[in-house]
């Protein structure tokens, strides 16, 4: 069953590392957006929240392309990561990764947004009147009592990231070994004649690791809340 | 000493209240809906009054005039509230120590010793909040509101959340506090047989005003009043 080719365990491999790092980069991202969704009141919000959904609704290939118009290496952006931090996105691992967290986001924040919305704003107040400023009261408490939904965000999201296909493709191609994840390389395979056999091995991968990732993200998210409910 | 004047509109209601105490334990008395609570959130500077002035022992907590309004982080009013918000991630020893870290203080193990007794808590600081019983839960809320050590304790109805037999229970233990802690002490409640257990001056509240203040006597004159 898994005498997968070479080529095959690369683009697994690269999967796992493009999710993994996409969900933790998008992270601190996320939990910023969900934030001010759940928190601010300020002009504008409403188009922040439309932006940040949009991925979930704009056809993957226009989110995609949109990558490529503004982080492609002679777009203004692109070019100013790859001058300022050596970072270059086109047709290399790190843009399908940047690929996967745009797409992933929409979930991400949403997950972190409800959870922060149900959070009793009077442990909030009842931290501050115990000496704690903003920023230890959202650290030492909106932080941990959030933490089921953080988990459950970058679940998702890393779930999400690993069944990204159209975005990627369109941004960073489908180069073995550097950008040919999990779906493009079952995509390359059932392209070619008799390369279904290793096309269903893949597939096979991507569910396992997927339930993998859900029921691990179900029990983390059922842990953290026996904790906060005082087991 | 204690000096407040705020003036606060809430939708329909609105409140103009202004008292000064000097005695140890005042009772902030009144029906429910009277703006109790509304009043010691503006004291501990949770809720921001309209207009108005609040002042401890010569130092400004709020002026709307100077426009002086110091957080609730730095005013250093210990707060316990009447369903006791203690932090659910946390246990016991954590909440207790809380407003410790939080002040940047050193660990004073007799300190802590002492409240732990005052309040016979000891068996409970491996606990976590959302195994306690509602008792258990304010007598921790008390502590943990001793131990960030204030210069001021609000408590807004403690006993509401408890049945008969817990009131019983932790009265004592409240007697105690006032006695034996050198702290002032503000009590919001609406059982006058509760306030005068524990006040020895108290502020009757009625419709956001002060409808009478002074010794708790003035309890029985006024409710006599009420009766006649």
């Amino acid at each position: 069953m898994f005498d997968l080719s070479p080529q095959d365990w690369t683009a697994v491999a690269l999967s796992l590392r493009v999710a993994a790092v996409s969900t933790v980069v998008a992270l601190p991202f996320g939990i910023i957006v969900a934030m001010l969704l759940a928190r601010g009141s300020f002009w504008g919000k409403s188009v922040l929240d439309a932006v940040v959904h949009l991925p979930l609704v704009l056809p993957p290939v226009v989110t995609g392309y949109l990558l490529l118009i503004s982080l492609g290496r002679k777009a203004p952006l692109g070019a100013f990561f790859a001058d300022h931090f050596g970072i270059v996105f086109s047709f290399r691992w790190t843009g399908a990764a940047v690929a996967c967290g745009v797409m992933a986001f929409p979930l991400l924040v949403r997950s972190i947004r409800l959870s922060i919305e149900a959070i009793d704003r009077r442990l909030e107040d009842a931290a501050s009147t115990l000496g704690a400023n903003r920023a230890w009261t959202f650290t030492t408490v909106t932080l941990p009592l959030a933490l089921p939904g953080i988990i459950a965000g970058m679940m998702l999201a890393f779930a999400r990231a690993l069944g990204e296909f159209g975005a990627t493709i369109t941004f960073v191609s489908n180069i073995p070994g550097e950008t040919q994840t999990i779906s493009a390389a079952i995509y390359s395979l059932i392209q070619v004649p008799g390369g279904d056999a290793d096309a269903l091995k893949l597939v096979v991968i991507s569910i396992v690791i997927c339930v993998a990732a859900l029921l691990a993200s179900e029990w983390l998210a059922k842990r953290a809340t026996a904790r906060l409910h005082g087991a | 000493m204690l000096a407040v004047h705020v003036e606060k509109t809430l939708g329909e209601f609105s409140m103009n209240v202004a008292f000064t105490s000097e005695s140890r334990a005042t009772a902030l008395f009144g029906p429910s809906g009277a703006g109790k609570t509304s009043l010691i959130n503006m004291i501990a500077g949770l809720l921001r009054p309209d207009r108005g002035r609040v002042e401890i022992d010569g130092e400004v907590l709020f002026d709307s005039a100077a426009q002086i309004d110091m957080p609730a982080w730095r005013r250093r009013i210990g707060y316990v509230f009447q369903e006791g918000r203690l932090l659910p991630h946390f246990t016991v020893q954590h909440n207790l120590e809380y407003g410790r870290w939080m002040g940047g203080h050193k660990f004073d193990p007799a300190a802590f010793q002492h409240v732990v007794e005052l309040l016979d808590i000891g068996h409970l600081l491996d606990r976590r909040p959302g195994k306690l019983s509602g008792g258990e839960r304010q007598r921790i809320a008390v502590g943990r509101a001793l131990l960030m050590q204030p210069r001021l304790l609000l408590l807004d109805e403690p006993l509401a959340s408890l049945d008969t037999a817990r009131k019983r229970d932790i009265l004592p233990y409240l007697e105690r506090l006032r006695d034996e802690a050198r702290m002032p002490m503000i009590y919001v409640s609406h059982i006058a047989t509760e306030v005068k257990l524990i006040a020895s001056h108290v502020v009757w509240l009625d419709g956001g005003r002060v409808a009478t203040m002074g010794g708790i006597e003035r309890l029985d004159a006024a409710q006599v009043d009420m009766l006649a």
